[in-house]
């Protein structure tokens, strides 16, 4: 054989085994904000998800296959969230999903779900509708604003709350956490105050914190991602509001808020689902030091593991599913989401039924913690 | 009453860049006829400017806003050296589809070389607000009105008190009149679309620091500045100074005593008013027609 047939046949052999390679893995759809308001907390899940698809794959991957992720921008933008969800069911054929986490984001790629009998698996999103809408293919290891509000009812009195106010991203996270919570205060014999929104795009809230500052109420209730939270504790610090701050969502980032806001952060209360700052406090101590160990590694900063152990814990919940459904297509997958069983980060990742009979969505239960920033610190305030 | 003064304090110190900003798209699309839609990434850039002079370069914040309006200055002289020129006498529409081309491009920019995680700039100011009597402000964002007042009357004594003042004066009025008495037409174009443009970058260093720094942050801006141009009058300078104070009077008091959640929709509507019924904008002189 000459040397002109040597390198065509070379080639040609290398084009089919890599072709043999990607036909064995199993791909994920993850569709996450990578770019606009929410780019830093989808950039920090999608670091996380990678963790996760490589222990995976170095142990041996799932069912024989290794997997691979298909990771996709959805720009923060619900329209676009829909248009990346169809392109990674039909033109990728991943026959499961993670994302997308925003709750307007999710809600956004929900029908396309449905229309093409692909399960999903939620990890952020927190607004009710999710699982109460009636869509058999949403799985969702957070906390849906209505659990962490039953989560923080027995801290409320604790806490001494008398008269609450609100302020809320102007979305459906923000928009439910804040009935929610309200529902919660107000059997709880608590004064529910103002209720104010904002823009999730907007940088200044000195008209809604002018607001605010004015009112009666001892303690400020915010739903909002880290970024406008940096901004609202910076903008409060300007104003001289003084009130007792608690946010929620889980999203806040509280190392991110003290690297950012500095001082102005200083006595605010996050309600939280992970405690990286104390592994030994988690519900599986070996897998979150084995987590926050490999993301150091990585070279990512300590700050995003709040938002980015829910990437891999959701990549391991999915992993879990094709295991349990023994195949890897859409609708054994599916399946398979209702006998997944382990202990993750955050508490035991198991899915029980959620909405509507007969076309229930699954929700697991995380643990919910409340930590305070003190000193430039995270802590578990003691209650 | 003391919340009704912390917004009027508000409005103050946010009407200031928007001003900036109005003036800058106002300079540009009365003299050169030119609808920018790069001003927003302009303003992203001095922004970014600002963050890479302070953290990167070490220059000090004082050092760095200079450098950030420097940048817009040369970024916005290039803009118009390489595209507008080869396109003078070039359709409106052309040359609008240009510049959204050159928006776009810019944004795609920021994001490729900063990541879109948002960056926070330090400042040299203390934390604690500065109290006056029971409203309170941070020295940050009086600095930034204080820095703004000053640029607004800088950029009023270059156009009024300043022979190149003059010929931008005369090439609005009539640029082929101005062209036959000498006025080197060509040259005031870039002139122009450099000034405005650092305007942009001026009001993006100085909000910088206030806010966060995101490559997506210019596209709020520069359709409030468009709103703030069409208010105050197209072209018309004075108009775009005071209708850069009247939209953040709208959105502190629209959000203060109606709706937070239509805090961004309360400009817009008075845009639309101004529109249906002095479509000139507040401030314009009677058109001669003819």
């Amino acid at each position: 054989m000459t040397r002109s047939h040597t390198i065509p046949a070379l080639t040609l052999a290398f084009v089919l085994s890599a072709g043999v390679a990607h036909a064995q893995a199993i791909r994920i759809g993850v569709n996450e904000p990578l770019t606009g308001p929410f780019a830093a907390s989808g950039t920090y899940v999608v670091n996380g998800a990678r963790i996760a698809a490589d222990e995976i794959n170095a142990k041996g991957g799932v069912l024989g296959k290794k997997l691979e992720l298909v990771v996709e921008d959805n720009k923060s933008n619900p329209t676009e969230a829909a248009a990346v969800a169809e392109k990674l069911i039909t033109s990728d054929k991943t026959p499961v999903l993670m994302g997308a986490w925003g709750s307007s984001l999710t809600l956004a790629v929900m029908p396309k779900l449905a229309d093409y009998e692909t399960a999903m698996l939620v990890e952020t999103s927190s607004s009710g509708k999710i699982t109460t809408s009636g869509n058999p293919y949403v799985f969702r290891i957070s906390p849906p604003s209505a659990l962490e509000a039953e989560a923080f009812a027995p801290m409320v009195e604790k806490l001494g709350l008398k008269k609450v106010d609100f302020l809320a991203i102007n979305n459906d996270w923000g928009r439910g956490a804040a009935a929610d919570f309200g529902k919660m205060l107000k059997g709880k014999g608590v004064t529910v105050g103002l209720v104010e929104t904002m823009d999730q795009g907007a940088q200044d809230m000195s008209a809604q914190l002018s607001k605010l500052k004015g009112s009666d109420a001892d303690t400020l209730l915010i739903t909002a991602a880290v970024d406008q939270l940096t901004l609202l504790f910076k903008q409060m610090a300007a104003l001289g509001l003084k009130k007792r701050i608690i946010t929620t969502g889980g999203s806040q980032n509280p190392d991110q808020i003290i690297a950012q806001a500095g001082a102005a952060a200083e006595g605010t209360m996050h309600l939280t689902t992970f405690l990286p700052w104390y592994p030994e406090k988690t519900p599986n101590p070996a897998a979150t030091a084995y987590f926050i160990g490999e993301w150091k590694k990585r070279g990512f900063e300590f700050a995003g593991v709040t938002e980015s152990f829910r990437g891999y814990d959701g990549i391991r919940a999915i992993a879990a599913a094709i295991e349990k459904g023994g195949a890897a297509d859409a609708a054994s997958i599916k399946k398979g989401f209702w006998s997944v069983d382990f202990t993750g980060l955050n508490g035991q990742i198991r899915f029980a039924k959620a909405g509507p009979a007969g076309s229930e969505s699954g929700q697991s239960k995380p643990d919910v913690y409340l930590v305070k920033i003190d000193c430039g610190k995270v802590m578990v305030p003691e209650l | 009453m003391t919340e009704f003064l912390q917004h009027l304090l508000n409005t103050l110190v946010l009407g200031g860049t928007y001003a900036l900003l109005g003036i800058g798209l106002t300079l540009i699309f009365g003299i050169m006829n030119v609808v920018n839609f790069t001003h927003g990434a302009l303003y992203t850039v001095g922004a970014y400017v600002m963050y890479l002079a302070v953290t990167a370069l070490g220059l000090g914040f004082f050092a760095a806003l200079p450098t950030a309006i420097l940048g817009g200055l040369l970024l916005g002289a290039i803009l118009d050296l390489v595209l507008l020129r080869p396109l003078r006498g070039a359709d409106m529409d052309t040359t609008m589809l240009v510049m959204i081309g050159a928006g776009i491009v810019l944004q795609s920019g920021t994001l490729w070389l900063f990541g879109g995680v948002a960056k926070s700039i330090p400042t040299p100011f203390p934390d604690a607000p500065l109290q006056l009597g029971p409203v309170s402000v941070s020295w940050l964002r009086l600095f930034v009105l204080g820095a703004a007042l000053a640029l607004i009357g800088l950029n009023y004594w270059l156009i009024n008190r300043t022979r190149l003042g003059l010929a931008m004066r005369a090439t609005f009025q009539d640029h082929d009149t101005a062209s036959l008495m000498g006025v080197n037409v060509r040259l005031i174009y870039t002139a122009t679309f450099a000034i405005g443009s650092s305007l942009a970058a001026a009001a993006g260093a100085l909000l910088g620091p206030v806010y966060v720094v995101f490559p997506q942050m210019g596209g709020m801006a520069e359709l409030k500045a468009f709103a703030i141009v069409i208010l105050g009058g197209l072209g018309n300078i004075t108009g775009a100074a005071i209708g850069g104070f009247i939209l953040a009077l709208a959105e502190e008091l629209g959000a203060g005593y109606i709706s937070s959640g239509y805090r961004d929709a309360m400009g817009f509507l008075i845009i639309i008013a101004v529109l249906i019924f002095k479509p000139t904008g507040l401030f314009a002189k009677a058109e001669r027609i003819g």
